[in-house]
């Protein structure tokens, strides 16, 4: 598939909003207070900022924006309406959650409470129907995996920890003990579930030009693809980076978006140098837009068998 | 209802009429333009609904070891299969309608025409976010409302035939639509009312008809013929069959013979005065 930058950008930035915001709900919940409010809103508006960004920029590959608003209504079956649907109903959510942090005192409310909950699972929902929308496409396999709505929450949680615990460091003072922890404990995590989808997307199965033409036990080869040049089909479908390209994307991924924010965030906690915690953040969101960049050159549509590939 | 096509394998010759038959109609169509990017310069492209690619299908040669290619959660094997038919005759080497007596293996040209196979499930339907894309409960084709769609190419990305092309000038999707502005046309006479596809085939290689009518043509070719559907095991239940090349036996060969001289010269007068 071809890596729509738009799309990279979107799923990247408002994984990191939504997760950020969660985090905040999360922790307000768990502890039950309020805290400095202005450093919570603060904390809540960039959040917003980053998931609206992301919404906005899902809009420029539209083709045809001026019916995007049309979107919204088919939620009962497709989950790019779910995910419309869902992030346009968590504004009125969170800032009533806001809004009853301002009117409650110290601890919040039970009112609040039950707010924060719903925008906790409603900002959930949102990023399952992101991983959705690609986990549901039976002709990619590479997305069609059990193991991709989890990655992209997983990457949501993950860097909104990250996220988080900036927040706290640069309105604190001093990274988020919790937060911090947790961040490494779920960077451990998303690195093994992405090498276990390395490995799941790298076993040969599937349709094959075989299945495809119908000759399943005969060598099939292409002859004639009906066209001179490019179509939309193989503009949109087939997009080849090249095998060492994409191995060596792999591991440059790998290294943007566990080993060096693990080490620096280490460093940073341990021995308070707050610098390398932003260096952190910097290193993951490129790892990030990497790892996001591989999902769609890696993924192979079963309409490239029609244009000569043996295996999907 | 079910609406479709049957297309035939063995007749198909690759001309290309269909596809140039559906540009030409559906340009001009309920769904038109289908619009064309560059249609006079070095690289032309453009909206297509239907497109014909040629394949070479060649006998696995056993030597090679080659393990048989078999997609995960798949039937045993398609009855599509030439080699499997094949294999069940009395010489393994004689592929349908081909010889090889040579030894080297059989291989034919397979010419396939693609457009949407109005499957039963249909994806691109479902993941469609604007309600743009559906299917017509009363004859099962797919259509795009052009009015509706904001051209994100999900649906194009749900199907796994290519069925569906983006126009670029226009930002909408488009798809065949199997003809439905000709085939319940009343204006035309009765023998018109078919997909522009099957009415320009040459070869009549494009069948249109009722799947659920078990006494249509398409029905009963599918039965006949072992008509098969593409990639089954993605569980999209196109309705679209094809027609599996047929068993035609060897090849009639021009006997060598000995003639006496006398013979061989006469045919050669005969030859030179016809001209």
């Amino acid at each position: 598939m071809k890596p729509a930058f738009s799309v990279l950008f979107f799923t990247v930035t408002s994984g990191i909003g939504y997760g950020l915001l969660m985090w905040l709900v999360a922790m307000q919940l768990m502890s039950g207070q309020v805290g400095d409010l202005s450093n919570v809103l603060i904390v809540g508006f960039i959040g917003l900022t980053l998931a609206t960004l992301g919404l906005l920029s899902s809009t420029l590959h539209l083709a045809n924006p001026k019916n995007a608003w049309r979107a919204f209504s088919r939620f009962r079956t497709s989950w790019l309406s779910r995910e419309g649907v869902l992030s346009l109903v968590y504004y009125p959510i969170i800032l009533a959650y806001a809004y009853l942090l301002y009117i409650s005192g110290d601890e919040l409310t039970i009112l609040a409470k039950g707010m924060g909950v719903v925008s906790l699972l409603i900002a959930l929902a949102i990023v399952v129907c992101t991983g959705m929308i690609y986990a549901s496409l039976k002709p990619i396999r590479q997305w069609h995996n059990p193991l991709v709505t989890p990655l992209y929450l997983l990457f949501s949680f993950t860097s909104g920890a990250l996220a988080f615990s900036l927040m706290s460091l640069a309105l604190e003072g001093r990274l988020s003990d919790f937060a911090t922890r947790a961040f490494v404990l779920l960077l451990v995590t998303s690195l093994l579930i992405k090498v276990l989808y390395f490995k799941s997307i790298g076993k040969p199965e599937g349709s094959t030009i075989g299945s495809a033409t119908g000759f399943s036990q005969a060598q099939v080869r292409l002859l004639e693809a009906g066209h001179t040049s490019d179509t939309f089909l193989t503009k949109e479908f087939v997009f080849d980076a090249g095998a060492m390209k994409l191995l060596r994307l792999r591991w440059l991924m790998i290294i943007l978006t566990f080993v060096v924010p693990l080490g620096l965030i280490v460093a940073s906690y341990m021995f308070d140098v707050a610098p390398a915690a932003y260096l952190a953040m910097i290193s993951l969101y490129l790892g990030l837009f990497i790892e996001r960049w591989l999902f769609f050159a890696e993924a192979r549509h079963v309409v490239r068998l029609y244009h000569g590939d043996q295996r999907a | 209802m079910k609406l479709g096509l049957v297309i035939d394998l063995d007749t198909c010759v690759g001309c290309h009429a269909c596809a140039t038959a559906c540009k030409q109609w559906n340009t001009s169509g309920t769904i038109g333009p289908l619009s064309d990017q560059n249609p006079y310069g070095k690289n032309p492209d453009g909206a297509w609904l239907n497109r014909v690619r040629t394949y070479e299908v060649k006998e696995q040669q056993s030597t090679h070891k080659a393990p048989p290619v078999k997609p995960a959660g798949a039937p045993m094997a398609h009855k599509f299969d030439l080699f499997a038919l094949a294999t069940q005759g009395e010489s393994a080497l004689t592929v349908a309608g081909i010889n090889s007596a040579t030894g080297a293996p059989a291989s034919k040209t397979v010419h396939m025409p693609m457009s949407c196979m109005q499957c039963e499930d249909a994806d691109c339907v479902t993941v469609c976010p604007t309600g743009a894309s559906y299917k017509r409960e009363e004859d099962g084709i797919v259509l795009i409302d052009q009015d509706k769609c904001m051209g994100c190419n999900l649906c194009s990305w749900a199907c796994p035939y290519g069925a569906r092309e983006l126009d670029e000038e226009q930002g909408v999707m488009k798809k065949c639509t199997l003809c439905v502005d000709r085939i319940y046309d009343q204006n035309l006479p009765e023998s018109e009312r078919q997909p522009a596809c099957v009415l320009s085939c040459p070869t009549s290689s494009r069948i249109f008809g009722d799947f659920d009518d078990p006494t249509s043509e398409v029905s009963r070719l599918t039965v006949e013929r072992a008509g098969q559907a593409l990639m089954p095991e993605l569980g999209y239940k196109p309705t679209n069959r094809y027609l599996p090349p047929r068993e035609k036996g060897e090849m009639p060969m021009m006997a060598k013979t000995n003639q006496p001289a006398l013979s061989k010269l006469k045919q050669w007068a005969n030859r030179v005065i016809a001209r």
